[in-house]
């Protein structure tokens, strides 16, 4: 099929019911109401089950229920509503059960604002619930990417048991975009649902989904099963793209909508012979570690870009390892920079290693 | 020749309850279970487990299982509900779950008319985290946090769920019964039964309250606690039918 103008909202609905998602479970905020919306009109004509809930909590309960039940399933939310679903997650991770969540992030703490923001990376990437888990994080930066993600994002949830967040902005979320549904994204094997609670129907013995284990001895041999599939991730789910690298002075850590707008202050700085490269995160957990490996020997320092006060920062931190020196540049609140304060903050960068 | 007189009910597992001597809610569970056999819907059943003494007892019934977080459970049993119709699909709570944490999920089961039917034991007491006020604790009732006994001025009259769900315009069937005696417990099961008809029939959201006991809790023998139940409890929570389908009918 070829591209159509949709608005990312809507784009990204219709991108789960191709990626075969059979019930949505979701409670209304801005700025994604228009994916729960897209649903409630369409989901039906699929086979599907669309239930407006009474709470975030409930949504993500229903989730784990018709997950638990074998169905492809998913939720969408904002920042704060993504802060009540956290009960939710950390019951999915522990019983280990798939889903697909969107968060089209908004700006924070409380109640906020409406506008894009990234000040949710921690809560995205560091398991928001309690206990020893993470959810698997994709971080698109426009809506051709996002809809491949996420028709992609059901099958790695259930390849890995584990439920896959897709965090967005608000810019994502609103803005209308050419965008192609039917690019073909990798299939993965799938092991058959056996541990789903279907019914027995007198052919098997009773199966129960569970994150209970009383027994310290049993939840430990549990929680180091769960950290040897999270390393697998880790091994084999890192996801980016490396930007301009070659004889780069300056790399710059970028995602989502952020690394948008550094691709614009890199033509600028590049028309100046400054030459500067873009590390673009896909993935925020597990966060792409490897690439900081291709780092060209010439990159005398990293600038970390973010829509927050600084959060991915301790991940680009821990990558680097020492170093590099890092630097930070944000904006928050709902504000998004122009390219020209990017391009001011590498020269201020790269003026002081100088 | 020997003649069996009591069989165990294929509704539950040969796994032992973990519940204490005298707690009421090893009862309830094999009212339920029996009913599912009954009925000949146990193999196409999944019941949820509350956060709560019976925990785990995901170990008890025979059929399907999923533990949910506290108070959530008609909202699982809602998405399994929903992507499942022809499963039979029930929560089992007790009154912190179900009148405490999880008001806004049993409100709105019953508000949506989910086709499920939920089992809600009333022992008037937190059991598992050790005796703690319920909603439901009867005014002067001693918990460890209403030491001196509950004090209405304080913290309010003791809720009544039944009572209140009824007057959601979704709640299908709604009965409180008690197990204090064989007679009532003959007619809970009646209750049980009839609960689980109305969901076969897809006629929507079914729920029966137990008042139950926590002689553990309570400081009290079995016996004293299953006196107690029935001179105090009854008498602030009438048991009865509250909504059926027939009525609606009419
Ligand atoms: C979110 C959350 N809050 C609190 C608890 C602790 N907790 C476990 S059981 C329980 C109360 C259960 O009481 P009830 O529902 O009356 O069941 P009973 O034990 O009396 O059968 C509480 C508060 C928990 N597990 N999770
Ligand atoms: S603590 Fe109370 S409710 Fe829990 S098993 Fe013991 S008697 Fe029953």
């Amino acid at each position: 099929m070829a591209k159509v103008m949709m608005k990312g909202n809507e784009a990204m609905a219709l991108a789960a019911i191709k990626g075969g998602c059979k019930a949505f479970f979701g409670y209304p905020i801005t700025p994604q109401s228009e994916l729960p919306e897209y649903l409630a009109k369409h989901m039906h004509k699929h086979g599907g089950v669309f239930l407006q809930a009474e709470s975030e909590i409930a949504a993500i309960n229903m989730v784990y229920g018709a997950s638990g039940a074998g169905a492809r399933v998913m939720t969408s939310s904002s920042s704060p509503g993504i802060a009540l679903k956290q009960e939710g997650i950390t019951y999915m991770a522990g019983a280990q059960l798939p889903a697909v969540i969107i968060n089209v992030m908004r700006g924070g703490p409380g109640l906020g604002g409406i506008q894009p923001s990234q000040a949710d990376y921690k809560q995205v990437t560091r398991g928001g619930g309690n206990g020893d888990y993470y959810v698997i994080a994709f971080a698109p930066e426009d809506l051709q990417e996002t809809v491949n993600i996420i028709k992609e994002a059901f099958d790695v949830a259930d390849q890995y048991r584990n439920p896959v967040m897709i965090a967005v902005d608000g810019l994502i979320g609103q803005m209308m975009e050419p965008v192609d549904l039917d690019i073909e994204v990798p299939k993965r094997e799938l092991a058959e649902k056996t541990w789903a609670t279907i019914g027995t129907y007198g052919k098997r013995p009773p199966v129960n989904i569970n994150s209970l284990f009383l027994d310290p001895q049993g939840l430990e041999n549990h929680s180091w099963n769960l950290a040897k599939k999270y390393n697998t991730i880790k091994e084999k789910e890192q996801r980016y793209e490396m930007v301009n690298m070659k004889d780069a002075e300056l790399v710059i850590v970028a995602y989502g909508t952020m690394s948008r707008i550094v691709r614009s202050a890199l033509e600028e700085l590049n028309k100046e012979g400054i030459k500067v490269g873009l590390l673009r995160p896909i993935t925020i957990w597990p966060f792409p570690e490897k690439a900081f490996k291709e780092i060209p020997e010439s990159v005398k320092g990293i600038l970390t870009c973010e829509l927050s006060t600084g959060q991915m920062i301790d991940d680009v931190k821990i990558a680097n390892n020492g170093k590099l020196p890092v630097g930070f540049f944000g904006r928050t609140g709902g504000m998004v920079p122009e390219p020209e304060e990017i391009i001011k903050a590498v020269k201020d960068m790269l003026g002081g290693l100088k | 020749m020997s003649k069996v007189v009591f069989e165990k009910t294929k509704g539950l597992t040969n796994k032992e309850f973990s519940y204490c001597p005298g707690c009421t809610h090893g009862i309830i569970h094999r009212l339920v279970a029996e009913v599912l056999e009954e009925l000949d819907i146990l193999d196409r059943t999944i019941g949820i487990s509350p956060v709560g003494c019976s925990v785990t007892n995901y170990e008890f019934f025979n059929c399907d299982m999923q533990q949910a977080a506290h108070g959530r459970a008609p909202a699982v049993a809602t998405g399994i509900k929903r992507v499942r119709p022809d499963n039979i699909v029930f929560s089992y709570q007790g009154d912190g779950d179900l009148a405490s944490i999880g008001t806004a999920e049993i409100v709105h089961a019953a508000h949506r008319s989910e086709n499920i039917t939920v089992i809600f034991i009333n022992n008037g007491i937190y059991g598992m985290t050790g005796g703690q006020m319920a909603p439901t604790t009867l005014v002067g009732q001693k918990t460890t946090t209403s030491p001196y006994g509950r004090d209405e001025k304080h913290c309010g009259k003791p809720i009544k769920i039944s009572e209140l769900l009824s007057a959601v315009p979704g709640a299908t069937f709604i009965e409180r019964v008690s197990v204090h005696n064989p007679a009532h417990v003959r007619k809970a099961k009646k209750a049980i039964k009839k609960a689980f008809e109305v969901q076969i029939a897809g006629k929507g959201f079914s729920l029966v309250e137990f008042i139950s006991t926590c002689p553990v809790n309570w400081g009290m023998k079995p016996q004293d606690a299953l006196n107690w139940a029935e001179e105090n409890m009854i008498a602030y929570y009438p048991l009865g039918n509250f909504r059926t389908p027939e009525e609606d009918d009419k």
